[in-house]
């Protein structure tokens, strides 16, 4: 009895030194990056290097603000990843809506296509989609990176089966009852019910085109129109050396994607797992 | 008497229909314009000599040949195999691990275990890549002073095609391992616990469990992931860019098919060749997916 619980407890060491180690592992770069961005450059350099935090966070933002525009990356950030997630949510609920609950010629052909778009790459149009943009003059103009994006094929997979699980069939044949129009049919009675997938499906967005490096890099070739992305790049690019305020840069444009996170990560993460299986 | 109620139905059914086609409608203009129509254009595209300007000769299938012939192709599919060989395995075994921890009943924390984990896939790639750039640095980076308490010299993780391919792995192991893992989780949740209470009762231990129950009920999810990662492997651009810089460093220890389909059209403006490497890599995509896909079924019908 003793040798039982003697071993069940090692093996409960063993399990969380396992976990924790694993957790301290997915901390610590976001850690080490703010150790060296609040660091002069030397402290890094020297052997050991530093572990703490520095008090020169704000001296090594300053100098990125010397050498990106970063305001206006973050506020061109905000503008494209905002509007994004605003028409992917609104558009995907929408189509979602049609493929789960109405019934029309051709769609399950329609939807076995949408999937099967899902499987060819970016990159694949790459350049006649950048020849596109530039006939239609959207070169060095957000817009190049909205418009195309203000429907996917994931968001309306995703939605078809939030829908099609979670609104029950008699409460839109209730509504058809009372006289409703099928758009206030989905403006009424799905979208209010359908509100902690919006929350999932929302970040997955905002988070995707906030991170989103190709395209941008390809279609926005002005500093006044560079996302956070390709200013970080720049960043990089131009002065290799200085670790430090490269870093400082690094937690300004990661900050406001933590933040987010942090406070949907609850929701985030069970709607992440619920969405997976339904 | 009934023609009017008929007549209702009819005119609801129409409105139906062309609600469910309005409602539909952006998605497919959208993956018209920017999916379908650039795709057979590319297609068009690598039949020619293109160059900026738009001065362009059909060679029809010249591209595809000096393809085959470019030793920098050659490097750039080897380097992304590579790649995509050293972050998938370890990052998929570790996964499905982590996820069987997180699952454990007797787990204390699992929110936080759970956020914790998924937290470096919300990071973007370039600053993925910034992070692991100066962890690996050859003179001073992190891991090399690991190394040298151990008593070992310095590498030049850089410079080395193996160091390199290393360093831009761990950086997509750090980011989707915690996803990966959340993904099986979700799968873990839907498989009855009397399953294990079963093997339990019947004398198998955890490890048992894990290879026998486990493993064989996640393997639509496993399947799932896999093609998942051959498809963001293939494609794989912003971290060999960013830790080897253009061109994929001096003797293209870094170059990957993208990387390289990105240069000759963006820098070197031959838009018909990287048309044409843009098709071969979407069949190597293909390809590559139902590879996998044929293993991965084979797996399953092992037991």
């Amino acid at each position: 009895m003793t040798r039982l619980s003697a071993s069940f407890n090692l093996g409960r060491i063993g399990f969380y030194t396992f976990l924790i180690l694993v957790t301290a592992l997915s901390v610590f770069p976001f850690y080490w990056m703010y150790i060296i961005g609040s660091n002069v450059t030397a402290a890094i350099n020297q052997f050991p290097p530093a572990m703490i935090p520095g008090g020169r966070f704000i001296e090594n933002l300053i100098k990125v603000y010397e050498n990106v525009n970063f305001n206006r990356a973050l506020i061109n950030s905000f503008v494209v990843s905002a509007t994004l997630t605003v028409s992917v949510l609104f558009f995907c609920s929408l189509a979602g809506f049609a493929f789960a609950k109405l019934n029309f010629r051709g769609r399950n052909v329609l939807f076995a296509f949408l999937v099967g778009s899902m499987m060819v790459p970016t990159q694949l149009g790459l350049i006649p989609s950048y020849m596109i943009i530039s006939k239609l003059g959207w070169l060095d103009d957000l817009r190049a990176v909205i418009i195309p994006g203000i429907a996917n094929a994931f968001g309306i997979f995703w939605m078809r089966q939030y829908i099609s699980s979670s609104v029950p069939n008699e409460l839109l044949e209730a509504g058809r009852i009372d006289g409703c129009s099928t758009f206030r049919l989905f403006w009424n009675i799905v979208v209010p019910a359908i509100r902690p997938g919006y929350a999932t499906l929302g970040i997955i967005t905002f988070m995707g085109s906030w991170n989103d490096f190709l395209w941008p890099l390809v279609v926005l070739k002005d500093r006044s129109v560079h996302t956070v992305q390709i200013a970080l790049k720049n960043l990089n690019g131009a002065y290799y050396q200085d670790f430090s305020m490269i870093l400082a840069g690094t937690v300004l444009a990661t900050l406001p994607i933590l933040v987010i996170f942090l406070l949907f990560s609850k929701q985030f993460i069970s709607g992440l797992t619920e969405g997976a299986v339904k | 008497m009934l023609a009017k109620p008929l007549n209702r139905a009819l005119n609801q059914r129409i409105r139906d229909h062309l609600n469910a086609y309005l409602f539909i409608s952006p998605f497919f203009i959208l993956f018209a314009v920017f999916g379908v129509f650039p795709m057979i254009f590319t297609a068009w595209v690598s039949l020619h000599k293109w160059n900026i300007v738009g001065a362009k000769t059909f060679i029809g299938l010249q591209n595809y040949k000096f393809i085959m012939e470019d030793p920098y192709f050659w490097k750039s599919l080897y380097n992304t195999f590579s790649i995509w060989f050293l972050s998938t395995l370890p990052q998929l075994f570790f996964a499905l691990i982590l996820a069987f921890l997180l699952n454990q009943s007797m787990l204390k924390g699992r929110e936080f275990f759970r956020i914790s984990v998924f937290l470096p896939n919300i990071t973007s790639v370039v600053a993925v890549a910034i992070i692991f750039g100066a962890l690996f640095g050859q003179h001073y980076g992190l891991i090399n002073y690991a190394l040298s308490l151990l008593g070992m010299d310095p590498i030049d993780f850089r410079s080395s095609v193996l160091g390199t391919h290393l360093a831009i792995s761990s950086m997509v192991m750090w980011r989707w391992t915690g996803y990966n893992a959340i993904i099986y989780l979700a799968g873990l949740q839907s498989i009855p616990n009397d399953l294990y209470e079963a093997a339990t009762i019947d004398g198998a231990t955890k490890r048992q469990q894990f290879f026998f129950i486990t493993i064989p009920l996640l393997r639509p999810m496993i399947i799932f992931t896999i093609i998942l990662s051959t498809i963001g492997g293939m494609q794989i651009f912003a971290e060999p860019l960013m830790f080897s810089g253009p061109g994929g460093g001096s003797q293209g220890q870094g170059l990957t098919i993208t990387l390289l389909l990105y240069e000759e059209a963006f820098a070197r403006q031959a838009f018909g060749y990287a048309s044409a490497i843009a098709w071969m890599l979407f069949f190597i995509i293909v390809a590559f997916s139902l590879v996998n896909m044929f293993f991965a079924k084979k797996l399953q019908s092992a037991d």
